[in-house]
């Protein structure tokens, strides 16, 4: 750098000389790939416009393809019920990712806050909303555990959330016993735990009481990330750990509370998914981490963090259930469901990238 | 005249290397303090002693003649110690705006701030918009903008603005030139004369002998972790400040 400042400083009067033409010659080759630069510019300042395209783009195609039956409000609302689990995995997962981490126990301790909830409720007699409380606290705990081990030994993230997730797998398969607890036990003492799965009927649509609150749960993250500090400190933490030190936030305790926080949403996705499976089941939901990661990819978060949007996790949940019941009422296969997955993966995350570029 | 800002006998030790070695320095109001040294003698430590983020082993430092002790160095700006530091210390993906803002965000007023702790964001673009422009940083238009989209000088007058809207007694500037061009470092040593204006003493690390020798008032040679000697630049040129820094040439006597 004081190489060239060096120079500079020589050849003042060289620059002052040919000022007015170099700038013409300039303004020329950069207008050229305007069109190019304005689109990362605006995706740049719209990181969720990907994903929303993305969206309009496949509702379209499909609904071309498969018609009426596609694009019926029981089918469209059908969608949403089935992407309601995937969609709150997401919500906690985005809050990680945002920090440049990347949880894949998430499923692991939805599924180990549901074992408790049913449980504690159903086999061992205690009062439903106890029991709920408990597997509240669980998701909690087991949140806080991951915060711990990345801020107390400074361990990645990754490996961290590896070690755990087998480790909440055991304790799941632990406590049920191997055991699915059924739908007509949990409904005989527990009705409760089935609130979430409780329909209503708009014109048409159907909606579980727990599309409701995956909604909610999206409103209110998206006001705590945008309008609070605490949500600008997720970005910051994310975004580069050592300005934000110095910037006078507690990184590891920022860390701490968004690992912990991001338990309590997966307890709250742990209560939804017993009303939307009727059952639970120790072996359920166990792609949930990855199907999390890949909503939250879709969706326009960054994995190396600080860049993203709690709605693009939703928009990334949506597009992946268009795509597999677009999918399936065109009549095609489940593997190209998942081949058209894998593309998507891979084109979001290049587009991540050409957008990052534009900082240089 | 008292000083603002004064290190006494400050020593640190990392291991069995000396880092500082009984150092001392003095800051005044209204002054631009220039601190030089060659890599190693103990400059980076010493500031590092005043803005928090290393606690020396023994020695006082006092503000307004009272000591104070810094644990970290959210302490030492809390005190009105503010640091622009070399890799300035900003989210590049979060806008101006809230950068200028970052770890003491302004809340919203009654029942949404004191308890659903919802941010001023209106408040602050004002503030940070005020900031800027009473620095003469008005060509950065939007204040909604990413810092990453700003060019070096400008994220520098970012760091600038936001120390010196929050810095009310002491304003350190690690190498503020290093990673500029000609003009954008000239935009930043004019920048330093008006935070200067406004009454708020500056100490200036650098490497670059021309910038420090145009804006300080005094200038402070380190040597061997200690201070060796403090130049007016006005009577000593700048090989005699290089020549004294590396050794070559005894200090004058003062």
């Amino acid at each position: 750098m004081s190489d060239i400042s060096k120079d500079l400083k020589e050849q003042p009067k060289f620059q002052e000389e040919i000022g007015d033409k170099s700038q013409e010659h300039h303004t020329f080759e950069i207008e050229k790939p305007n069109t190019l630069k304005k689109i990362q510019n605006f995706l740049h300042g719209n990181p969720t416009m990907i994903p929303v395209i993305i969206l309009i783009l496949s509702v379209s195609a499909f609904g071309m393809i498969a018609g009426g039956k596609f694009f019926s409000a029981f089918n469209l609302s059908l969608i949403i019920q089935q992407v309601t689990i995937v969609g709150i995995l997401a919500a906690a997962q985005t809050l990680i990712i945002l920090t440049a981490g990347i949880d894949l126990s998430v499923a692991a301790i939805m599924v180990l806050a549901s074992v408790f909830m049913g449980k504690l409720s159903v086999q061992m007699g205690i009062p439903t909303s106890v029991a709920i409380m408990v597997g509240m606290a669980s998701g909690a705990i087991c949140g806080y555990l991951n915060g711990w081990l990345v801020t107390k030994f400074r361990l990645p993230p990754f490996i961290v959330t590896l070690g755990t997730w087998n480790i909440f797998f055991a304790l799941v398969i632990f406590f049920s016993g191997s055991q699915s607890i059924r739908s007509r036990d949990i409904e005989a003492n527990a009705p409760l735990l089935h609130f979430f799965g409780e329909r209503v009927k708009i014109l048409g649509a159907q909606f579980t009481y727990g599309s409701f609150l995956m909604i909610l749960i999206f409103v209110v993250l998206w006001f705590v990330l945008n309008k609070t500090a605490w949500g600008r400190h997720v970005y910051a933490v994310g975004d580069d750990k050592e300005a934000a030190e110095l910037s006078g936030i507690r990184t590891d305790r920022m860390l701490l509370s968004v690992y912990t926080v991001a338990g309590v949403i997966l307890a709250l996705g742990a209560w939804v998914s017993i009303g939307r499976v009727g059952s639970v089941s120790p072996t359920s939901f166990y792609e949930g981490n990855l199907d999390s990661i890949t909503a939250v990819v879709i969706g326009g978060t960054s994995l190396f963090g600080g860049r993203g949007s709690i709605v693009g996790a939703l928009f990334g949940a949506l597009i992946v259930g268009v795509f597999s019941s677009g999918l399936s009422i065109a009549g095609l296969d489940v593997l190209w469901q998942r081949f058209a997955l894998g593309c998507l993966i891979i084109i979001a995350v290049g587009i991540d990238q050409w957008i990052r570029r534009i900082s240089n | 005249m008292e000083p603002v800002l004064q290190a006494k006998g400050i020593n640190k030790r990392y291991g069995k290397v000396v880092a500082l070695d009984n150092a001392d320095l003095e800051l005044y109001k209204n002054e631009v303090l220039g601190v030089i040294g060659d890599n190693g003698a103990g400059k980076s430590t010493l500031i590092k002693a005043l803005c928090g983020a290393v606690q020396p082993d023994s020695g006082e430092i006092l503000l307004d003649g009272k000591t104070v002790t810094f644990d970290s160095p959210i302490e030492a700006r809390k005190t009105g110690i503010e640091t622009v530091y070399q890799n300035l210390a900003l989210s590049p993906a979060l806008t101006i705006a809230d950068n200028m803002f970052l770890g003491r965000e302004i809340y919203k007023k009654g029942f949404m701030g004191k308890f659903l702790r919802f941010l001023d964001q209106s408040g602050m673009q004002e503030m940070a918009r005020k900031k800027l422009s009473e620095l003469g940083l008005l060509t950065i238009q939007n204040i909604n903008q990413q810092v990453e989209t700003l060019s070096g000088g400008q994220r520098q007058g970012v760091a600038v603005a936001r120390a010196t809207a929050f810095g009310t007694k002491v304003i350190i500037m690690d190498e503020p030139t290093a990673a500029l061009g000609v003009k954008e470092s000239r935009r930043v040593l004019e920048l330093i004369g008006e935070v200067k204006a406004r009454g708020i003493p500056i100490i200036l690390i650098s490497h670059n002998m021309p910038h420090v020798f145009e804006v300080s008032d005094r200038i402070h040679i380190h040597r061997l972790g200690q201070r060796l000697c403090v130049i007016n630049p006005k009577e000593n040129s700048m090989s005699d400040a290089v020549a004294y820094m590396t050794g070559a040439k005894a200090p004058p006597s003062n």
